[in-house]
């Protein structure tokens, strides 16, 4: 079956890319993506820009209509997700306990439809 | 097809069976909603055959035969009616696969039970699975244990089922951490199960299925694949719990609290066995809140008379308790301990830290009634009982309450 481990973290306004905590992070998810990569779990993953350069978009009657910020304002956001292939949802839970911010956000695991 | 209702002892048959059935049909055919098809139709066929042709001999072994066959013949039935490839195949795979073995089953049970207290399902939909699987309940029976409507309860077991397939929850006994994690789960699950049977005892619901001696097999079986101290520890517990369990309720169907009960009502051989079971499990030094639990039942159990009761050992217990689980029912426990070991004055000190949390919580009530009357505030006393009253949701309780409250002087 295929996983889709979708991240939820805080946001810190204050997060600078250049501290030590920011390079421990990268680092802890290149090793985690790497090991996914060599165990044949991983089917795709990235990292999103913060959600203040999210958009939305709907269509209503015709109109479309874009309004500034993500779907809904909480105190977690969407920043990343990866695509897994795993045997059931016991091996996806496993995956996303280690994935680095399980630590302090939260991840969703769902199943991808298969038509 | 069957026009009057089925005879009784096949009906008895068929319901001391059905839940191991059950089992070794998902297990096999890897769906719950086929393989319950699958076990409805072959009830169907034994009603048609048992009183023309006598009841089989193993009918454990004929209802697994027939279920399987027909499972078999529904997921082909469907595959070609919706062309599907892939239920053809699957079909033909477990045709050339006989491998249900009936010496499996308790292996299949203990499996399913990891897949029926999964987490990623919803604690009250765990519950009423795992009823439903395996120990065989009808959604009307969960229902009115729970009560609730059948069709309320059978809407729960859909969506539980549909969250199994959908989000492919495995059918097997996780390895590792998740073990750990995973078999709190289930003896949390368990323990449900027998309070919703044990407090249901002195309920208005009469002819209820015995979830009691239903979670207490799920815990032996539980203990005998996985022999922690803790799966120990809470078979014991159960088993304590259940001796006294005939001591409840007087002829009037009046609730009896512990301290109060006829010893000589206790299941003796009840009390030993979930006594050697904890005693051998504590030699283990692996201590935990089941076990822990268990030994303040067992201290209860080993007083001659209520008088004779080590309060000081148990307060102990419910201290090293605290150190598992520090929830405000421990404490309100805890502080029923200490009323007895050091004064109700002083227990009435702590009690008021929980009243806030505890408002609506019948049981704080009636200790605090308990703890004024004994501190001789007679008239606070009668307000508590009235209050705990209003709360309690079940006739033996409740008139256990307007006694003790008629007898405030």
């Amino acid at each position: 079956m295929q996983y889709i481990a979708l991240i939820y973290t805080a946001e810190d306004e204050n997060f600078d890319p250049a501290s030590e905590e920011a390079k421990a992070m990268w680092e802890a998810y290149g090793a985690f993506t790497q090991k996914i990569i060599a165990n044949g779990q991983f089917k795709a993953g990235d990292a999103l820009m913060p959600s203040h350069t999210a958009t939305c978009v709907s269509v209503r009657n015709g109109h479309t209509s874009t309004t500034d910020g993500p779907f809904a304002e909480s105190k977690e956001q969407l920043a990343g997700y990866y695509l897994l292939d795993c045997a059931d949802l016991d091996e996806a839970v496993a995956i996303a306990a280690e994935i680095p911010d399980a630590a302090h956000g939260t991840i969703e695991v769902r199943p991808v439809m298969i038509p | 097809m069957v026009q009057q209702p089925p005879d009784q002892s096949y009906v008895q048959i068929y319901r001391a069976h059905a839940g191991r059935v059950l089992a070794a049909l998902i297990a096999y055919l890897r769906d719950f909603q086929l393989a319950e098809d699958a076990l409805q139709d072959a009830w169907v066929d034994a009603l048609n055959q048992w009183p023309r042709d006598g009841t089989p001999q193993q009918p454990q072994a004929w209802l697994l035969t027939v279920a399987r066959r027909r499972g078999i013949d529904r997921l082909r039935r469907a595959g070609r009616e919706r062309d599907s490839a892939n239920e053809i195949r699957r079909a033909r795979e477990l045709d050339a696969h006989w491998i249900i073995d009936e010496s499996q089953i308790p292996d299949e049970q203990l499996r399913l039970i990891f897949t029926c207290c999964h987490p990623a399902l919803k604690s009250e939909h765990r519950v009423a699975l795992t009823l439903h699987t395996l120990c065989g309940l009808t959604p009307e029976e969960i229902g009115r244990a729970f009560l609730t409507s059948a069709t309320t309860m059978s809407q729960r077991l859909v969506r539980a089922k549909r969250k199994i397939r959908d989000a492919g929850i495995p059918y097997r006994i996780p390895e590792g951490e998740q073990l750990i994690e995973r078999v709190t789960g289930v003896r949390d699950v368990i323990y449900l199960v027998y309070n919703e049977g044990y407090n249901a005892t002195a309920s208005e619901t009469l002819n209820r299925p015995d979830l009691c001696l239903e979670a207490i097999r799920l815990a032996r079986l539980l203990f005998a694949a996985l022999p922690y101290s803790e799966n120990g520890g809470l078979l014991s517990l159960l088993l304590l719990h259940d001796a006294r369990r005939p001591a409840r309720v007087d002829e009037l169907g009046i609730y009896v609290p512990l301290l109060d009960q006829d010893r000589k009502k206790w299941t003796a051989d009840k009390i030993e066995e979930g006594r050697q079971l904890l005693l051998q499990n504590l030699a283990r030094r692996r201590p935990g809140p089941y076990q822990i639990q268990a030994a303040i039942s067992a201290v209860h159990c080993d007083a001659d008379t209520r008088d004779d009761t080590d309060w000081r050992q148990i307060l102990g217990l419910y201290d090293a308790l605290l150190g598992f689980t520090d929830t405000d029912v421990v404490r309100l426990n805890r502080i029923v301990a200490l009323s007895y070991v050091e004064s109700p004055a002083a227990a009435l000190g702590e009690l008021s830290a929980l009243a806030d949390a505890l408002a609506e919580y019948q049981p704080f009530h009636a200790v605090h009634a308990d703890l004024l009357l004994r501190n001789g505030e007679s008239d606070r006393a009668r307000a508590a009982f009235s209050r705990a009253v209003a709360l309690s949701s079940n006739a033996a309780e409740r008139a256990f309450l307007q006694t003790k409250r008629a007898l405030v002087d």
